[in-house]
């Protein structure tokens, strides 16, 4: 099982995305952000940072890299993507996922264990969590303030393309709280907060058991490497 | 473009042309020691080289002969496992399975007054290529940041911008921040404190010096160009006191762009990986100039660089301001002429840009020239490392005697009686702006990054794991108590060192290495310079007590107003290494039903406290009495039960005494705790204010499993610390102290985290 790791200028949690891989029992391929060639991965991870400086507007200038040429065609035929906070950003600007992602509404950049409500199991990487399911897994960004137009909100929540709502707190003004999404398909998810922080003891948040033993975000690597096993 | 350059050819010509060399910050007898060295006068791009690189910043002329004891004041066993000592870009210490550490915190306080937001941002940038540049992937930042008081309205100007300029850039960097210092004093009104730490971690055959050795190897400047900001910056603006109605100095400050520094660290460590670099130097203050002379002066060689090679974002950039720009995200390698083609390659792939601007020489002379023009001819040791050194005149200030008998006792510092009196001190305490909660800071910036920290604020010191494979971690904290200094700069100093150093070991660590920034007035002031002779020698003088090596720092002096200086401000940070950082300990109670201790001894020392300044806005007398044996002795003990897990949590006890600390403990994870201090004020024979506020060194509170206990107190009596059982946590939800109050722990949540947010949110 080979998942494979995007690596653009500025992508910041590349080597954290990979280590989730493989703590999940997969292997992690690097993808370099010139190179077309997706060297037969199973499932893709674009992962957080500030790809191109986010200069232009946050992931706009990485979702025109020839790596996601091959990845926006494989997403399309059905390949698993995940995208983890710019990587979020890079699949709304790819038109994989729709609306858009903004100045957070308190204008600074926050860090912080956030509580997220599992709204959708049926995709590629949430299908090892239970609907309804709260979980903790950090949150960074400056600019992590979902907004769409009333239409695609309407059709995101008729047609259940929400995959995460924060809960307790909305910490950047995200409409309707969605802090995720997934396509219709459900191979392609996006979200805000960075799974891969939560995958290992002794470096997750911290939980009413025990400090940073937090490992909720191991589930979206375990989920997607199941569907691949089962497929 | 008509304008001529000066050459050294003119410069023989013209030996009496009048030159600025006081408006570049050198003084008359400098500016003569230049003309001998080169027995003629300088050019003009000569004169802008010495002019930075003999600036205070660049050459510690005014503090390198108290520096010396940091080396000096040393044993063999100290300095076993260090592998660079001071004086490379910064100290290297070897912390085993071939692992070895480099650690820095520098200042950039001048640009982050001025322009608070780039003055910070780049401050971060430039620690952290001076960690890149020892061959180390930088792993973690720190940050160590005085404002003035809340109450002036300038202080959230300076707030705002140089905490999103710390956001912006280290977050960008992807370097997880792992801790730091927020103080607001009066004092640093017109001189905030912007400190900036960074930890890199690297294999020892990885280990890169500046050095240029090899004749025939190419001098490469690589990554961002070179344009016009932070000419000067260093002797400008670095070296001289503000003037309140002097004019915009804004210019001189450096514009940073993490993206640019992101792609340069990734890019730099594939050339490491791929060994085709033989030296390194990263472009900070002084620029060019410094990065030239200090790799030809390093390897006992000489350069020749073509000046018209260095790639411009300004095109009308002069000869001189190119040699004096500071602008960031760049470096320069010394590349063996046949590792070039790897070398661009690499280069190439993380589209960095680059230009060879010449090679290494043996003979020990740096030539550069502007086209056919030579504009400078000097020997590089001349420039970089043989500048001037002073012994300034040293002074006993006039007011410190009357200060040091301005005593809380003296006074008769009017102390609360009634249990509601204190119960209310401790709530005012917790929630002043000191002593509040910093979350509103450090929130935003990211911890998380990389995936190894182990620990981060609110607990002691920052925790970051370096071998994944075995858990090999390290530990830093850092303090300065300018208050303390103010009253002994010599026991403040090691006041420091002891709370630095007792915070890593409250973590679980072993104290390996320190480092520091020494931030004071200006040193033309003798009652300054004392201070400063007083701080490096307790600092020295602490370091060797307990066995641990300065492994580097930074010198920031002219930190005042007119003639007003700051509190003498050494900040102090101590590295401690752990074998695996799943042993941490962490600064707050988890665990219901456990025992908390407190180890060490209560004195009545109110003097310089938090206690002192919140009720009676007083500074005066004389700091606690520093007694570094108990503190080792307490280490030694913190240590040896964190390996046998005995305890689940330490918190030291500092600014704002037992007071705060219990608070904080309780809030970390929100399990409360239940207290009794008549046992303290029995034994130690001290009232309830000293109880609670006093700041008595050599203390810690531990929380003990019950399991444990036993074994736990055999520890400690069989050391010889004086331990007490002062507490119990449990589920109530509430934190109790007898006899004087209980508080809903979120009702203390909201008073220690709100106040921050409400001044500055």
């Amino acid at each position: 099982m080979k998942i494979g790791v995007v690596t653009f200028p500025g992508t910041l949690d590349d080597r954290d995305a990979a280590r989730a891989v493989r703590l999940a029992g997969a292997e992690a391929v690097s993808l370099w952000h010139a190179d077309t060639n997706l060297h037969s991965v199973d499932a893709v991870v674009l992962p957080g940072g500030f790809s191109f400086g986010d200069y232009l507007r946050c992931g706009a200038i990485a979702a025109q890299a020839p790596v996601m040429e091959s990845i926006i065609d494989a997403a399309n035929g059905g390949l698993p993507v995940l995208g983890i906070c710019n990587g979020f950003q890079v699949l709304v600007e790819s038109h994989l996922l729709p609306g858009g992602l903004i100045r957070n509404e308190h204008q600074h950049f926050i860090c912080r264990d956030q509580k997220l409500i599992v709204e959708n199991v049926d995709t590629a990487w949430t299908n090892g969590f239970k609907l309804g399911q709260e979980i903790t897994i950090p949150l960074k960004n400056g600019e992590g303030g979902y907004i769409a137009d009333a239409e695609t909100l309407n059709r995101l929540e008729g047609e259940g393309l929400i995959a995460f709502r924060y809960s307790e707190v909305n910490p950047n003004g995200s409409v309707n709280n969605i802090a995720g999404l997934k396509n219709k398909k459900g191979n392609v998810v996006g979200l805000m907060p960075h799974p891969e922080h939560a995958v290992e003891p002794g470096f997750g948040p911290d939980t009413s058991a025990a400090m940073r033993s937090g490992v909720d975000g191991l589930t979206f690597f375990t989920s997607v490497i199941n569907q691949l096993v089962n497929a | 473009m008509t304008t001529s350059v000066d050459t050294t050819k003119a410069a023989k010509k013209s030996p009496d042309k009048v030159q600025p060399y006081k408006e570049l910050g050198l003084k008359l007898e400098e500016y003569e020691q230049i003309k001998k060295i080169l027995d003629r006068r300088p050019t003009s791009a000569e004169l802008a080289m010495y002019s930075v690189m003999w600036s205070e910043h660049c050459s510690y002329k005014s503090s390198k002969m108290y520096l010396r004891q940091f080396g000096e004041k040393v044993t063999p066993e100290m300095t076993k496992n260090l592998m660079v000592g001071m004086g490379e870009n910064a100290g290297v210490v070897d912390i085993g399975e071939g692992w070895a550490v480099t650690f820095k915190v520098e200042s950039h306080n001048h640009p982050s007054y001025i322009e608070p937001f780039q003055g910070a941002a780049t401050g971060v940038g430039g620690i952290v290529r001076d960690i890149l540049t020892m061959g180390a992937r930088p792993i973690a930042v720190m940050d160590q940041l005085r404002f003035g008081a809340v109450s002036n309205p300038d202080t959230a100007r300076v707030v705002h911008g140089v905490v999103s300029g710390i956001s912006f850039y280290g977050n960008c960097l992807g370097l997880p921040n792992i801790g730091g210092e927020t103080v607001f004093d009066k004092v640093y009104q017109g001189n905030p404190l912007v400190n900036a730490l960074s930890v890199g971690a690297l294999r020892h055959e990885d280990l890169k010096l500046a050095k240029a050795t090899n004749p025939g190897d190419l001098v490469i400047l690589f990554g961002a160009r070179t344009g016009a900001d932070g000419i000067g910056g260093v002797s400008v603006l670095a070296s001289e006191t503000f003037d309140a109605d002097g004019p915009s100095r804004r210019p001189a400050v450096q514009v940073g762009d993490p993206f640019a520094e992101k792609v340069l660290i990734e890019c730099c460590l594939e050339l490491y990986a791929a060994q085709v670099v033989a030296g390194i130097q990263d472009l900070g203050g002084a620029g060019l100039s410094c990065a030239t002379s200090e790799l030809a002066s390093n390897g006992q060689a000489g350069m020749r660089v073509q000046l018209k090679n260095v790639l411009l974002r300004d095109e009308s950039l002069t000869p001189e301001e190119i040699l004096m720009s500071e602008s960031q995200e760049r470096m320069m390698a010394i590349v063996p002429k046949e590792s070039l083609k790897a070398f661009t390659a690499i280069v190439d792939k993380h589209e960095v840009e680059y230009s060879v601007l010449g090679e290494v020489i043996k003979e020990p002379r740096l030539y550069i020239n502007w086209g056919d023009e030579e504009i400078v001819n000097v020997p590089p040791r001349s420039v970089a490392h043989d500048g001037p050194v002073y012994e300034r005149p040293v002074l006993y200030p006039t007011w410190l005697d009357q200060l040091n008998r301005d005593s809380v006792i003296s006074n008769n510092l009017r102390r609360a009686t009634e249990a509601s009196e204190i119960a209310e001190q401790i709530v005012q305490l917790v929630s002043s702006p000191n002593q509040a909660s910093k979350s509103w800071i450090t929130d935003q910036y990211d911890h998380y990054v990389g995936g190894n920290t182990a620990l981060a604020m609110p607990d002691d010191s920052g925790m970051v794991r370096v071998s994944e494979e075995t858990g090999l971690g390290v530990a830093i904290s850092t303090d300065a108590n300018g208050r303390y200094c103010q009253l002994d700069p010599y026991q403040g100093a090691k006041l420091a060192l002891a709370e630095a150093y007792r915070n890593v070991a409250a973590s679980g660590t072993v104290p390996a290495a320190v480092t520091n920034c020494l931030n004071f007035g200006s040193p033309e002031n003798p009652e300054v310079m004392w201070q400063f002779k007083q701080a490096t020698a307790g600092l020295a003088d602490g370091c060797l007590e307990l066995g641990i090596p300065v492994t580097g720092g930074n010198v920031s002096f002219y930190n005042q107003t007119g003639d007003v200086a700051i509190h003498p401000t050494p900040v102090v940070g101590v590295l401690g290494v752990i074998d695996d950082v799943a042993r941490r300990v962490p600064s707050g109670w988890q665990d219901e039903g456990n025992n908390i201790y407190l180890l060490g001894t209560t004195r009545d020392e109110l003097d310089g406290s938090v206690w002192a300044e919140v009720f009676h806005d007083h500074l005066g007398g004389k700091p606690p009495v520093v007694d570094l044996k108990a503190e080792k002795a307490l280490a030694e003990l913190l240590h040896g039960a964190s390996l046998q897990g005995l305890v689940a949590s330490a918190h030291d006890l500092s600014e704002g005494g037992l007071a705060q600390a219990v608070v904080e403990s309780s809030l970390r994870f929100g399990m409360g705790a239940r207290f009794w201090l008549n046992e303290i004020t029995e034994r130690d024979n001290v009232d309830l204010t000293a109880a609670l506020f006093s700041e008595s060194t050599a203390r810690v509170i531990v929380s003990v499993g019950r399991e444990d206990d036993v074994k736990f107190v055999g520890l400690c009596e069989a050391r010889g610390i004086p331990v007490l059982r002062i507490g119990v946590t449990d589920q109530s939800g509430q934190l109790e102290i007898q006899d004087v109050a209980t508080w809903n722990l979120s009702d203390l949540k909201n008073a220690h985290g709100s106040t921050i947010p409400e001044l500055f949110g």
